[in-house]
């Protein structure tokens, strides 16, 4: 790979990162596994509880890691997981 | 994190509610199919009323009734054809057929290379998962030589359908292929399906660990997610002809992407010349 030589953003201090809202819908999920995996950020991992349909749903290891890049939502065959921004009115 | 229900998800609008969850297995590909198309149609604003989604016999055929829109489910092998008559009697239809290998290119072999030769205005969306999942993993059109089916337990000795170069040769405009691991491409490629004339298809390689991956070393949906991830290579606009699937490559992206006059415009303006003529 070649070198990359990174600079800091113009606006780095100005801009505020998104804080993002992890939604699971626990009773959906069958496993897979594909959210955990292909999450590139390694925000998920498999979590201890059983479900409804017997098998361990995800869970959120860290959700300020998240950059809602939305790939978990787009992957998940069961329509069981899902991201939005956070709403921070009020601060958060 | 938050613990959310079900009807919470952005997309369960296109859902319907009573059919989930689905009863795909765990690690099934068509899901993900399901989930990009209806991520297509939310980024489209596409209007539900004017949309109708067809789908055959097999896993996928599920599809159809799983969206929240005017659907039908054919029998084994014929919705190109239903789909042919909707779109004849009301060209300003949207018209999506979802299904599978087996329903599309082994008994609807037919309906799909004459659709395709008329250019037919239909959108076919093909859940390739190299074999018949839901009646117990016979082998397909599909079935990669030396695959291990119900069917050929020594090993597959009849070469496969190259889909996307069968669809090309006959004459669909619009021709891609992606794997369920490239999601976003799969959606941006629907968007461009559903806003084109003519007969146009995607192909999706699809995991079908359950049934296809357990007999072939790939025992979950992640490690056929795997084989993808390794195998395939973006290739847009590279000749479909040498674009067979094989264990070391998959190739993916556009194949074709031409204009010609749909069969349906055609139909109605020579409908419209002769009633003329008769007239004059
Ligand atoms: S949105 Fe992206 S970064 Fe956040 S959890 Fe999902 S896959 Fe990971
Ligand atoms: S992708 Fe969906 S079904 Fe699979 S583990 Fe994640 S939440 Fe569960
Ligand atoms: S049998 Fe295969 S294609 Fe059918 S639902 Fe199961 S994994 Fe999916």
């Amino acid at each position: 790979m070649p070198e990359r030589h990174w600079r800091t953003p113009l606006d780095a201090e100005k801009a505020v990162r998104p804080k993002a809202e992890i939604h699971i819908i626990k009773d959906q999920c069958k496993g897979c596994g594909f959210c955990i995996q292909y999450c590139p950020k390694k925000v998920l991992e498999e979590s201890d509880e059983i479900n409804a349909r017997g098998v361990h749903p995800p869970r959120v290891v860290d959700e300020k890691e998240c950059i809602i890049c939305s790939f978990c939502t787009a992957v998940c065959p069961d329509f069981a997981i899902f991201v939005k921004e956070k709403q921070c009115k009020d601060g958060c | 994190m938050t613990e959310t229900e079900a009807f919470e998800h952005p997309f369960a609008k296109y859902l319907r509610a009573a059919m989930m969850p689905h009863i795909w297995c765990s690690g099934c590909g068509n899901g993900i199919i399901l989930n990009a198309f209806v991520h297509a149609l939310d980024e489209m604003q596409m209007d539900l009323n004017k949309l109708v989604v067809v789908s055959g016999i097999g896993c996928i055929g599920r599809a159809a009734g799983y969206t929240n829109v005017d659907s039908f489910h054919t029998t084994h092998g014929r919705p190109i054809a239903f789909a042919t008559g909707v779109k004849l009697a009301k060209p300003e239809l949207e018209v999506v057929v979802i299904s599978g290998d087996g329903d599309l290119f082994a008994i609807g072999g037919n309906h799909f290379i004459h659709a395709a030769r008329r250019n037919i205005g239909i959108k076919v969306i093909c859940a390739n998962n190299f074999n018949y999942g839901m009646t117990g993993g016979q082998v397909g059109p599909t079935t990669p030589l030396e695959a291990l089916t119900t069917t050929t337990p020594y090993g597959n000795i009849e070469h496969p359908f190259n889909l996307v170069h069968l669809a090309a040769a006959s004459g669909a405009t619009y021709v891609a292929r992606w794997t369920t691991l490239h999601v976003r491409m799969l959606a941006i490629s629907i968007k461009k399906l559903l806003q084109r004339e003519g007969f146009s298809f995607i192909e999706v390689v699809s995991p079908c660990p359950e049934i296809f991956g357990r007999r072939n070393k790939m025992r979950t949906g992640l490690e056929m997610m795997e084989w993808f991830r390794k195998a395939s290579v973006i290739e847009n606009f590279s000749d479909p002809a040498k674009a067979e699937i094989t264990p070391e490559r998959i190739v993916v992206g556009e194949f074709v992407d031409v204009e010609k006059p749909t069969y349906e415009k055609l139909l109605h303006d020579k409908m419209a010349q002769i009633l003329k003529e008769s007239e004059d």
